[in-house]
């Protein structure tokens, strides 16, 4: 793990106005985020956990305060300049997958990459095979997303997230649409991609993932009420084991 | 974002959803298809109309004696003795829009040959006339410059001429045939030429020298009418004009006097005639034109609904990096496709339709190029005009919105 900071967060604020009132989403938020940290942030509905999400995915700007990622400053950016740094630097993992439907693997993963010119079809081709091969799906490169599992969607989802070599991967309530068992099996996937380097942010509302993760913030009202290291980083893998074996 | 790419990820949506395409390329296909049919079936008897006239001669000037009157009473051209032979040769070294003319006397009577007998009318006239009627010699030769200024008996003769008179098929050429009781000879016959567009037989014809006609079957010195060809069909106005200055010259008529005389042209004939398929035709293509057009609003309805049906994938692919204008660009390149494909499709289904046209019912046919590239145009055009509100919303959308879009 280095120091390179991927994300740094100076004092943000972001205000609504819903009819004749304002809506303090975030009060003054800061912090930061190396390289390789693995970062759960938490909080029940309301916290403003998503408007952080949709700000540290370069989907809104702050109203007040400066948001820097990987060194580029964003809060003053235009929508189409927001969009190129979307697609350079940010993959995104939903919470419902949303692949496009009747479309290969294949397909879906090279999708951001066909906003890429800098890619022509081979490059997109290879690239989106590799992603496919790191998260386990090397036999499925011709399914189509609706001849797939929702953990199989996941992990499409996870390839189209990584094709673009982000150097932050945003994961909404990643796990949420899943079982408990294929819940596990994704989370051992992000862990072992944390394993290999990379920075992943991982936003939910349930407080038992933050176990897997590196560190942890909580928010409450639009501030952060607690930010620290997780000392002892659970296996998800562990886990998966100790659940009572399938019978079927 | 290439276009390229943008053409591919349209592609990709389009197929996704092949019978919707279809089924909103179908507005196109029909309207582009009557387009080019009507225009096609409209064209086609404008033109069977217009052959049939230039079959009689497309630049033909009639020249007739008339409007004489005597004691109130209007002669009818027969009788009419304006015309004379000096108009004829005046005609023919004067002027320089015609380029052929010839002198017409001409009587019924019956033509006997042996037992048999046809009715028909003996016509006296020059060599020029057989280019002037667009007529031609199928056997035999014509009569020669000698024989007209002898006045010699000798006759031309049409297909149902010899049909009646040579039931078994005998070669007329040589045989002595009689009109009036005045023996002619035989010395060539036509090609046929079948029925004109107003019934009448063009083969029921038998042609002599205007001045045996004229000096032994009617013994008159005047002439009834003179045809005439103008250089070409655009030509035809001011051949007519000149051919009144000469006549008007030559007949020594002042300024105040009437013609005694009648010009009608063959052009005037097919442009009244044209008119009224020309009316048709452009109804016909007016009511293809709107079948265009709901072909059009088809296009836009559905990448209407399109829009909104897809609003997530569309959240999708701009938290993906696409820019407002590649989501506007892939939806109206989906708009452009559609019409575009529709527009190739209904072009050949025009082409298709017509020739079945053609061929099964036998209608005169014949396909516009022009209407081909113009529906094609315009379809490609509509999609494009029809696909930009669609697309414009799309483009606006709001991604966090549109990704969490139920």
């Amino acid at each position: 793990m280095n120091d390179r900071s991927i994300i740094r967060l100076e004092n943000i604020k972001r205000y609504f106005q819903v009819g004749e009132e304002t809506v303090h989403a975030l009060r003054g938020v800061s912090f930061s985020i190396k390289e390789g940290e693995f970062v759960s942030i938490m909080g029940a509905s309301g916290s403003g956990k998503s408007t952080l999400l949709n700000l540290l995915g370069c989907l809104d700007t702050p109203t007040e305060g400066e948001y820097f990622l990987d060194n580029i400053p964003v809060s003053s950016m235009g929508k189409n300049e927001r969009s190129t740094i979307r697609n350079r630097k940010i993959g995104f993992i939903f919470q419902s997958y949303n692949l496009l439907p009747k479309t290969t693997a294949l397909e879906n993963v090279e999708l951001p990459l066909l906003y890429n010119p800098a890619f022509n079809m081979k490059e997109r081709h290879e690239k989106a095979k590799k992603a496919l091969e790191a998260v386990g799906l090397s036999d499925r490169l011709n399914h189509k997303s609706n001849q797939m599992s929702g953990g199989q969607q996941q992990r499409v989802a996870i390839a189209r997230a990584l094709v673009n070599d982000p150097v932050l991967i945003l994961a909404d309530e990643a796990t949420g649409n899943l079982d408990t068992r294929t819940a596990f099996e994704i989370m051992i996937l992000l862990q072992e991609l944390h394993r290999d380097g990379r920075t992943i942010i991982f936003v939910t509302h349930n407080p038992e993932l933050a176990a897997f993760t590196s560190r942890n913030i909580v928010l409450r009202d639009g501030k952060i009420i607690k930010d620290g290291l997780n000392e002892h980083i659970e296996s998800a893998q562990k886990m998966l084991d100790s659940l009572p074996k399938q019978e079927d | 974002m290439n276009i390229g790419n943008l053409i591919k990820i349209s592609f990709r949506a389009l197929s996704n959803n092949k019978m919707r395409a279809f089924l909103t390329m179908l507005g196109v296909i029909i309207g582009v298809a009557s387009v080019i049919t009507m225009l096609a079936i409209g064209q086609g008897s404008k033109e069977s109309i217009r052959s049939q006239i230039s079959e009689m001669g497309s630049n033909m000037i009639m020249i007739q004696p008339g409007a004489e009157m005597r004691g109130g009473v209007r002669q009818s051209s027969d009788d009419m003795q304006t015309l004379k032979l000096e108009d004829y040769y005046a005609l023919r070294d004067k002027t320089r829009y015609i380029t052929a003319c010839s002198p017409t006397v001409s009587s019924s009577g019956q033509f006997i040959f042996g037992p048999n007998n046809y009715p028909g009318s003996l016509s006296g006239v020059n060599q020029a006339y057989l280019d002037i009627r667009k007529l031609s010699i199928d056997d035999g030769t014509i009569f020669s410059d000698q024989q007209i200024a002898a006045a010699a008996k000798v006759c031309i003769v049409g297909k149902t001429i010899t049909k009646n008179l040579f039931p078994n098929g005998d070669d007329p050429i040589g045989k002595v045939i009689r009109f009036n009781k005045i023996p002619f000879t035989i010395i060539g016959t036509l090609k046929e030429k079948g029925y004109n567009s107003m019934g009448m037989d063009q083969d029921n014809i038998v042609l002599a020298p205007y001045t045996t006609v004229q000096k032994r079957v009617l013994a008159i010195t005047y002439i009834q009418g003179i045809f005439a060809s103008s250089v070409s069909e655009k030509m035809t106005d001011q051949a007519m004009d000149e051919v009144t200055q000469i006549l008007r010259t030559n007949h020594k008529l002042k300024t105040t006097d009437d013609d005694d005389f009648n010009i009608r042209s063959q052009e005037e004939i097919s442009s009244m005639m044209t008119s009224t398929t020309n009316t048709l035709t452009i109804l016909l293509a007016c009511i293809a034109g709107i079948s265009l057009l709901v072909g059009g609003i088809g296009i836009m309805n559905i990448m209407y609904v399109s829009v909104t049906e897809r609003t997530r994938e569309i959240g999708l692919r701009m938290s993906i990096g696409a820019k407002g204008r590649d989501i506007l660009s892939q939806f109206l390149i989906e708009a452009v496709i559609l019409s575009f494909t529709g527009g190739i499709i209904g072009v050949i289904l025009g082409i298709g339709t017509s020739f079945i046209v053609k061929f099964a019912l036998s209608w005169p046919v014949s396909i516009q190029w022009y209407s081909v590239i113009l529906s094609f145009g315009v379809c490609t055009i509509t999609g494009v005009f029809f696909g930009w509100y669609p697309a414009k919303k799309a483009a606006e959308l709001d991604p966090i919105e549109a990704i969490r879009y139920e």
